[in-house]
């Protein structure tokens, strides 16, 4: 088991500190100096990534609400969602009923396994003192949020596959027409959904309040973002402006990915929209993110 | 980097600290504590001490002056600090649902260089604890579990702040001979406390703040040095102060009484006991509850918490 959690936790770095390493640099730049470059620092960067992330996920299975939160939500939302689904003329939209709930389920595998389950979890530990007894000892700003962060953002990722594998056998939606366009979304929906939860907890007093701060993004992707109604079924201008929001991109992706229907102008766009989102998202996360209780 | 035995591992210079809404807490502090030196930060609560450790630990950057810590500034400089240090927060910080090992493994994959967990929690008489979830640890446990973590990566300095508060008098005599190991094996340790005794038991340099700035500073003996002694008796039914020899020839630099109860203060404790003592003797009288101190640091503290309170 805890070799499995190794090779995650080393697997997920490279995708976390892509975010992240913008992050810290004002913090941390200058101390660089001493560790001698990444090749040194990369070693034991891994290994306290590692360790503070094989606790959170420790933490993360003793939070039974979370745990059922973030697992059963993603998984049964969608198939409640099927009838209003069936009303919709998906065929005329390049779409079928499998590949819409599939986009619709990993759309709220980001929303409930990785941004609430973390905006929770940054609050907990911010508030129990954890965030500043961590920054007293050698791990980075950068590395504290990201060991953090990889419990659930790895809990996100393997939802999405097994929802894929599941809706492929199930609702015979057959393989993706366009495979090189689900990993992007899924690691623009994963990065987006972990750094606006690092920037929600800032204004979050309490791991109850996290309930309420969260609602907003949670009410704009659903209905925004393609999550629970497809954007195609969208008046157009409407959906150009919804095509800008921060999940939309991630869903776009995965969905293109499925039916191989987006140009590659589409794709670019999606693309340049989500890594916007990222950079907005780090730098708010850098100005504004609270290592210190709310009191 | 040779080992020089005056070598200063924490400088502070003019340091200031200023929060958010304006509040001064740290008004220009200077001091620095040398290789293998106990150095105790004093203070009513309020006084800074907090505040200026935080400082040292690299928690926050100064609002102005300067902190060193083994040649590097602790904020800008963090990962060339930070291995080096050890830290103990005055709270905890420890997620409540991990057990005690778990705690350990988790701070010892973020320590370079750390000791065997098992170890250290040992040391801090936390062996038998490692299936404990921290939330159902007492304070005492917590706090001694918060010290085997600074002591993992085998600090050259720790920082230190209030490890003994909601210990019991075992737990605290535990960890005062921990730190005296720690400062014999050539530990830096600076540490803050408003317990008088353990400053003065422990501390080779200390500082008593007040107000955010450090009234005096110095070893336990300069601090109380040039404090009065104290002397008080409760005089017999009968006897009025005027009774006794003229105090100004026993060396009494000042005095209180109600009446009954009175208090000597003096810088020549010797000669106003032996005055005192004397004369009751020659009287034929007993003194009851009669107590005779030389000056301790509680004296010297409580005398800066008045002094500062009538200059402020």
């Amino acid at each position: 088991m805890s070799g499995v959690r190794m090779d995650a936790a080393g697997g997920g770095r490279g995708a976390g500190t892509g975010t992240a390493d913008g992050e810290t640099s004002g913090v941390h730049m200058g101390a660089g100096g001493t560790v001698g470059g990444m090749r040194g620092a990369f070693a034991p960067s891994a290994r306290r990534l590692r360790a503070l992330a094989r606790a959170e996920l420790a933490l993360l299975g003793r939070n039974r609400g979370v745990v059922f939160t973030a697992l059963a939500v993603p998984l049964a939302i969608p198939f409640t969602m099927r009838p209003a689904l069936d009303q919709l003329d998906l065929a005329k939209a390049g779409l079928s009923i499998g590949t819409t709930l599939l986009t619709t389920a990993i759309g709220f595998s980001f929303l409930f396994a990785v941004y609430t389950a973390l905006v929770s979890a940054y609050v907990a530990r911010r508030e129990e003192l954890v965030l500043k007894r961590l920054r007293t000892g050698e791990l980075s700003d950068t590395e504290i949020l990201t060991g953090t962060a990889l419990p659930p953002v790895l809990l996100g990722l393997a939802q999405a596959l097994v929802l894929c594998a599941g809706c492929a056998a199930l609702l015979h939606t057959g393989a993706p027409k366009a495979p090189y366009l689900l990993l992007p979304g899924l690691l623009a929906g994963l990065v987006v959904s972990a750094a606006l939860a690092a920037l929600t907890s800032s204004f979050t007093r309490t791991a109850e309040s996290a309930q309420v701060t969260a609602l907003p993004l949670m009410f704009l992707s659903m209905a925004g973002s393609g999550i629970s109604v497809p954007t195609e079924f969208m008046p157009d201008r409407l959906a150009s402006v919804c095509e800008l929001l921060p999940l939309s991109p991630a869903i776009r992706l995965v969905r293109g990915g499925w039916t191989g229907q987006l140009s590659a102008y589409e794709t670019l766009g999606a693309l340049a929209t989500a890594l916007a989102w990222t950079i907005v998202a780090v730098f708010a996360v850098r100005r504004w993110f609270r290592w210190d209780p709310r009191r | 980097m040779d080992i020089d035995e005056h070598e200063h591992v924490i400088e502070v210079t003019d340091l200031k600290r200023v929060y958010g809404g304006g509040f001064e807490a740290v008004r220009g502090i200077t001091f620095s504590v040398a290789r293998g030196e106990i150095f105790a930060l004093l203070g009513t609560n309020g006084a800074g001490k907090t505040s200026t450790v935080e400082l040292l630990e690299g928690l926050a950057a100064p609002a102005g002056g300067r902190v060193r810590v083994l040649g590097h500034d602790p904020f800008r400089e963090r990962s060339a600090v930070r291995p080096r240090t050890g830290v103990m927060l005055q709270e905890g910080g420890f997620p409540a649902e991990l057990t005690v090992a778990e705690t350990a493994r988790m701070w010892a994959g973020c320590t370079s260089g750390a000791r065997p967990e098992a170890e250290v929690l040992q040391r801090v008489g936390l062996a038998g604890k490692h299936g404990v979830r921290v939330k159902q640890l007492s304070g005492g446990e917590r706090r001694r579990l918060d010290l085997a973590l600074a002591l993992l990566g085998d600090p050259e300095v720790l920082f230190l702040d209030e490890p003994t508060t909601g210990l019991d008098a075992e737990g605290r005599r535990d960890t005062w001979a921990l730190v005296r190991e720690l400062r014999a094996a050539g530990t830096t340790v600076l540490l803050t406390t408003h317990y008088l005794e353990e400053a003065e038991g422990l501390a080779d340099r200390l500082a008593i703040l007040h107000a955010g700035r450090i009234a005096v500073s110095g070893t336990p003996a300069e601090v109380t040095a040039g404090r009065p002694s104290r002397m008080s008796f409760e005089l017999p039914d009968g006897y009025f102060l005027g009774d006794l020899p003229p105090l100004a020839d026993l060396g009494v630099c000042g005095h209180e009484s109600d009446g009954r109860v009175v208090r000597l203060r003096t810088t020549e404790l010797q000669r106003t006991a032996t005055g005192v003592l004397t004369w009751a003797d020659r009287a034929g009288v007993e003194l009851r509850g009669l107590d005779v101190r030389s000056a301790s640091l509680e004296e010297a503290f409580l005398g800066i918490a008045q002094e500062q309170g009538v200059a402020a």
